[in-house]
Formats: C-alpha cells, structure tokens, sequence
C-alpha cells in the first residue's frame, strides 16, 4: 500500500489546490497576525509616548535595504518562473542572486546594529529602540530563515528536481510566496521606522 | 503546457516591470519624507505608497490577483482580524480600564445623618 502524501503536485478536486499552498498561506496568515500584534504595539507605544525621536537611523542604509528586498523578490519569482519554463540553468542563477542580495541585506543590517551597539544605543535605552530591534530583529530572523531554506533548495534538495520536478517546483513557489511575504512586511517597517 | 507556458512568459515582463515600479516608489517615498511634512500628513503619505507597493508585491509577485477561493476565504479571515489589531489601541484611548468608579451613596445613608 502506498503512503505517499497526496496532492503535493496535483491539486485537489475540493479546493482546486495543491495542500502545500494552502498550507503556506495559512502559515502566512499566522505570520500576518504576528507581524500585526507587533505594529499595534508600536502604535500603542508610540500614541503613549510623550515625545517620538526622529532621524535616528540611517535612512539610505534602509532604503538600500529597500532596494536589496525588491530586488531579490523579482529574482526570487524569476527563479519559479525559470522552472515554470524548464529552464533549470536560469533558475539556479536567480536563487544564487536571491540569496545573495538576502546576505547582503543582513550584512548591511549588520552594520546598522553594530554602530547603535558602538554608541550604546540598546534596546534598553528608550521605548523607540526597543521595538526598533523587536521588529527588525524578528524580520532579521525570517531572512535567516529564507536563506536557509533557500540554500537547501541550490545544495540537497536540488536532486528532486530530476525525480520529480512538479513537486520541486511548487516547492519553489512555495518558498518564493514566503520570500515576498518577509518583503512586504518590510515595505512596511521601512517607513514606520526609518521616515516616521 | 504550451499555453502555460505562453503566459509564464507574458507574466516575466510584468515582474520586472512591478520591481521597476516598485524601486521608483521607494524612492519616491524617502523624497517626499525629504521635504518635511507635517507629521499626520507625512505618514498618511508613506502609508498610502507603502500600502500600493505592498498590493502589488501580493497581486503580482504572489499570484493572489488569479488565486483559488480558498486562499481568498482565509485571507478575508486573516484581514478581519488584523483590522481588529489595528483597532486594539484605539481601546487604551477610549476604554474605562483603570478608571476609578465612584458608586453614589445609597438614600438610607443620606438620611439618617
């Protein structure tokens, strides 16, 4: 009797989708409302408070972040798109460029930390530095966490691709979904914490 | 498949053009922060472009333009209760919490002073 898990490449005749995608936007929605209960503190927070500080963080370091995001989004879709079309030299070429304009967003947030770190500005000096690192530090984490994924994807788990290259690539569009999400959530903490 | 393929193809000028239109925003957004606008407008215009770009990552790079009902019935969940966390600070604003109660005294204690 087979145990395979099933509709990983089909999609099923209820919902008209495969369980992994459905899967991930539920995990999307859970993300959603973490992010939300974090951005409903700040507002708290920052309604509460008698005074907000301005100019604190360096806002060309976070709009290069900016463009390092958007840019690694539209090579993260390029990468599915690539397998979408069998293209599997180009696929490889678009998630090597995601993950590295991934590193480089954290070597630049890396940067930014040290030099508040230099100048004793810890989470513990003021309510706005507290849920500066809060948030970008729990954004930092699901970076670290794409990259991982998505260098299991360019190292192991590149071999399902000649076993079964439907499920690898709604792997892929699975990750890409996820990757674009981590973006948004920075559309976002760009100008409520770097402009505001 | 062909066909499939057809419109992956027609969707990659798309993609290349949303990161274009979002690069622009962005810059956009960190040239109007430059101006210094009063506050209350200032973020009603960073929150206007950000909610735009962040529309367009979620219909175009993550499909949700031509979705499934599913994925669209746990969204509308999803936006329902992220409006009511956007909505619990209002709460510390205009709730009693906390507020002491002052309880009249009753009739009786009145009169027998």
């Amino acid at each position: 009797m087979s145990m395979d898990i099933p509709y990983i490449v089909d999609e099923r005749p209820d919902t008209g989708l495969t369980n992994g995608k459905l899967g991930i936007w539920l995990f999307l929605a859970s993300e959603v409302m973490l992010f939300g209960a974090l951005f409903s503190t700040y507002i708290i927070l920052r309604m509460g408070a008698p005074e907000w500080p301005h100019g604190e963080l360096n806002v060309w370091l976070g709009m290069a972040n900016t463009f390092i995001l958007i840019g690694s989004s539209v090579t993260m879709v390029m990468a599915w798109a690539s397998l979408k079309l069998g293209e599997w030299g180009k696929h490889r070429v678009y998630l090597a460029l995601t993950v590295l304009l991934s590193v480089a967003f954290l070597v630049n947030k890396y940067f930014e930390y040290s030099h508040h770190w230099a100048l004793g500005e810890l989470p513990s000096k003021s309510t706005f530095l507290a849920i500066y690192f809060t948030l970008t530090g729990l954004h930092g984490i699901h970076i670290l966490g794409g990259i991982v994924v998505m260098l299991y994807f360019l190292g192991p788990g590149a071999k399902m691709y000649k076993t079964n290259p439907g499920q690898f690539t709604n792997r892929i569009e699975y990750t890409g979904l996820y990757w674009h999400f981590v973006d948004l959530v920075w559309i976002f903490l760009f100008p409520v914490l770097y402009l505001l | 498949m062909h066909s499939d393929q057809e419109s992956i193809r027609k969707s990659i000028k798309t993609y290349w053009m949303v990161g274009a239109a979002l690069f622009v925003f962005t810059g956009i957004t960190v040239a109007v922060n430059q101006v210094h606008l009063a506050v209350p407008l200032a973020i009603t215009v960073a929150l206007i472009i950000a909610t735009m770009k962040g529309s367009m990552v979620a219909s175009i790079f993550m499909h949700l333009s031509h979705e499934k009902k599913w994925i669209y019935g746990a969204l509308i969940l999803t936006v329902i209760g992220f409006i009511i966390l956007m909505a619990v600070p209002s709460l510390t604003i205009n709730d009693g919490i906390g507020t002491p109660i002052r309880v009249a005294a009753p009739a009786s204690e009145h009169a027998g002073h």
